[in-house]
């Protein structure tokens, strides 16, 4: 994609297409990408993410071949999948499931960009595509959740859309054109079909942009340090795809036993009742991946206000390579902001909690609490306004003014130089634990 | 201050009643183990047992339209004979299971267009006890039961609450003022008493469920053909199962794949990680 090309077209055919489409030598560039050799299996999850998405679109068209998307087919479509078509309870689990692995999977790849400072310059359009691909997840899974048109899919489309309506203005509009009607029903239920089918492709369109944003400057590293030549890298194949290979091999395992042996744990029960507009379920819970936005909705008591700081919780991510003041790129040489990182992950888990539960709920059963403010102190409504509001103090206090005030310690001169006078490296020319290291 | 919240849930579209307000409450499950718990298969005895009480019992209210009768010809089903694996609607106890089906299927007269009610096939799914909602309604003073193929799948406890919510009914507490006409306490159905209890702070747990207790007064209604002794609770154990496996019919197929896929897979990881370091052995990282 980009970078001086080694390849050396041989055979005539190659030779002749080499000036025509020189789709053999892209392939060639791509892996013998000069890739740093100090990565960790933090960076496996792009891999790991690219095999998500693969699946997801795979399982997904052959779902698509026997679900039917109208008001009074949808629900019996999806069982009849999960009943009478060959292995159709196995395709819809993965699916299922895939959705799930797919968040796992993308929040630890947006950790280990925020711990190692991967947004930084002159990545930072790298980072934006990878937030946009994100929000794009969002929105195709929240669709994927509504097609099985039980009572969560319902209720849960009916919430989100209506989030919308908070908008002044063009709300009420945007609402009625979103649903195509007044209210959440099988017109609504097409068109999400309909989006849930072309946005897999978005994503495609943007993971391509992705890489090739990544193979400009190449792959950030654990401590960093800029490549300095080419004793730092190693070519893109064999060593990492052998490496990510083994990364998603593993996460295949933890995956399978989901879909094997508890397909239903990450589901909710009560969308094995088909869509009812005139019965509520008693708790309505969003999928576990959205639940730390939930948490930010519900903090506070306007739904406008509500509303924007859940957008605000999402700007603040892209916002993140400008908001980040220091110099130094790794946060293995930044104590302090590190201890700060782990709180910011907590303090996400924390949200995430929270969303789960009712916001009146005492947080700690059996201690009474007071009142204060509008709602008791021992409630989950107050948890998560102190968790929201840690959560934007990390983006726009903490990580800019960090950067400025803190004192790094030592970076290491290159990529080699810390591994070269790394313990295990001394002994002997065998690598002892590689995973250990990075 | 309450209030507001109670807006805001309202606002988002919250329509039920919000946890502050209607703190649903129920009795614990009784405890029961399951040959399909964990790693177990279904008991074949026991969910033919099950497929009596719900044929002889459950379907005068409750329809099953999920569930084809070939269905129960299907590997891990009730009916499931390894002879007529590759298709069991050639598996004659479920063909005469079809037949024998106490409601006929109504359809149209090929011949004249005439509506007309014809014996089940295997094909079919067992035709429900009512046409449509309103008769349902109307025949169960307003309440409306639940078609039972995902039943299990549907509530939170799954077959262990189907079991505790039938073996549990009590006689209406004496706090509760004016229990609701035509209607039975279970502590185990989940409901809101408070604003019937006399004493709000001693409020029973449960509520009030339109459906009578199901396995009535007496100690059984069924009689097994494995010469099980029936009682209410073996009935309700038996019916539970049944309706876990019409949830989830092929759970014994997912799981024995799952052991071949997990052993696989183990043994792929292994060969990718003994590859990662022999790639890598001379690259010091």
């Amino acid at each position: 994609m980009s970078g001086p090309s080694s390849y050396e077209p041989k055979t005539a055919i190659e030779r002749w297409l080499d000036v025509r489409l020189p789709i053999v030598r892209f392939g060639v560039d791509l892996m013998d990408f000069p890739t740093p050799k100090n990565l960790n299996y933090w960076w496996t999850f792009g891999g790991i993410l690219a095999f998500c998405l693969i699946e997801q679109i795979v399982t997904g068209i052959i779902l698509g071949m026997h679900y039917n998307a109208s008001g009074d087919g949808a629900f019996n479509s999806v069982q009849a999948i999960m009943r009478e078509v060959n292995y159709g309870w196995l395709i819809r689990y993965i699916h299922a499931n895939g959705a799930s692995m797919f968040f796992v999977a993308v929040y630890i790849h947006m950790f280990r960009g925020v711990y190692y400072g991967s947004y930084k310059a002159p990545r930072e359009l790298l980072w934006l595509i990878g937030c946009a691909i994100y929000l794009t997840m969002m929105a195709t899974a929240f669709m994927g959740y509504v097609l099985p048109w039980g009572q969560m899919s319902f209720w849960g489309a009916k919430v989100i859309t209506n989030l919308f309506g908070a908008l002044p203005v063009i709300g009420p509009s945007l609402t009625t054109w979103l649903w195509g009607g007044f209210t959440v029903d099988a017109p609504t239920l097409n068109r999400f079909y309909s989006l849930h089918y072309l946005l897999p492709f978005v994503i495609a369109g943007l993971v391509g942009l992705h890489i090739w944003a990544l193979h400009v400057p190449g792959n950030s590293n654990p401590t960093g340090v800029n490549v300095k030549d080419k004793s730092d890298t190693v070519p893109f194949h064999p060593y990492y795809t052998v490496k990510d290979g083994f990364a998603v091999s593993v996460f295949v395992i933890m995956f399978a036993l989901f879909v094997f042996f508890m397909p239903e744990a990450l589901g909710h029960v009560d969308n094995n009742i088909p869509a009812n507009p005139l019965v509520t379920p008693a708790h309505i819970v969003p999928e576990w991946y959205f639940l730390p936005y939930y948490a930010i909705l519900r903090a506070v008591p306007d739904k406008l206000t509500g509303v924007l700081l859940m957008g605000a919780a999402i700007a603040c991510i892209f916002a993140l390579p400008w908001l980040d003041t220091s110099r130094v790129r790794s946060m293995r040489y930044r104590p302090q902001a590190k201890l700060y990182f782990f709180i910011f992950v907590f303090d996400c888990l924390l949200l995430g909690l929270c969303g789960a539960h009712e916001p009146d709920e005492p947080f700690i059963r059996g201690v009474s609490g007071f009142m204060l403010g509008d709602s008791n102190i021992n409630s989950y409504v107050w948890v998560s306004r102190v968790a929201a509001f840690y959560y934007f103090a990390y983006f726009v206090l903490i990580t800019p003014i960090l950067g400025l005030r803190e004192t790094p310690l030592p970076a290491p001169e290159s990529i080699s130089s810390p591994v070269l006078s790394h313990p295990a490296a001394a002994h002997s020319g065998a690598v002892a634990a590689p995973e250990k290291k990075g | 201050m309450l209030r507001k919240l109670l807006a805001l849930a309202g606002l988002f579209a919250l329509a039920g009643a919000p946890a502050a307000l209607a703190e649903t409450t129920q009795a614990p499950l009784r405890d029961v183990s399951w040959s399909f718990n964990g790693l177990g298969m279904y008991d074949q005895e026991q969910l033919q047992r099950g497929l009596k009480v719900y044929t002889e019992v459950c379907s005068q209210c409750h329809s099953l339209n999920l569930v084809a009768f070939h269905d129960l010809g299907d590997p891990g089903g009730p009916l499931y004979d390894p002879k007529y694996a590759a298709n069991p609607n050639d598996n004659p106890r479920v063909k005469a299971f079809a037949t024998s089906w106490s409601r006929q299927v109504p359809d149209i007269d090929a011949d004249t267009g005439d509506p007309i009610h014809r014996p089940a096939t295997t094909a079919d799914v067992p035709t429900p006890p009512f046409p449509n909602e309103a008769a349902a309604r109307a025949s169960n003073g307003g309440a409306l039961p639940p078609d039972m193929s995902l039943l299990a799948a549907a509530r939170e406890g799954g077959p262990a609450y189907i079991y505790s919510l039938i073996t549990s009914y009590a006689p209406t507490p004496a706090s509760i003022k004016s229990p609701p006409p035509g209607k039975y306490y279970n502590p185990i159905f989940p409901g809101d008493l408070s604003s019937m209890a006399s004493d709000p702070d001693h409020v029973p747990v449960g509520g009030f469920i339109g459906m009578p207790p199901p396995l009535g007064d007496k100690d059984c209604k069924v009689t097994f053909d494995d010469g099980t002794p029936c009682t209410k609770d073996q009935e309700a154990k038996d019916i539970a199962a049944f309706l876990n496996w019409a949830s989830d019919p092929h759970m014994e197929q997912r799981k024995q794949l799952g052991f071949s896929v997990l052993i696989y897979l183990s043994v792929f990881t292994l060969l990718l990680y003994a590859s990662y370091r022999q790639i890598w052995r001379n690259v010091a990282h």
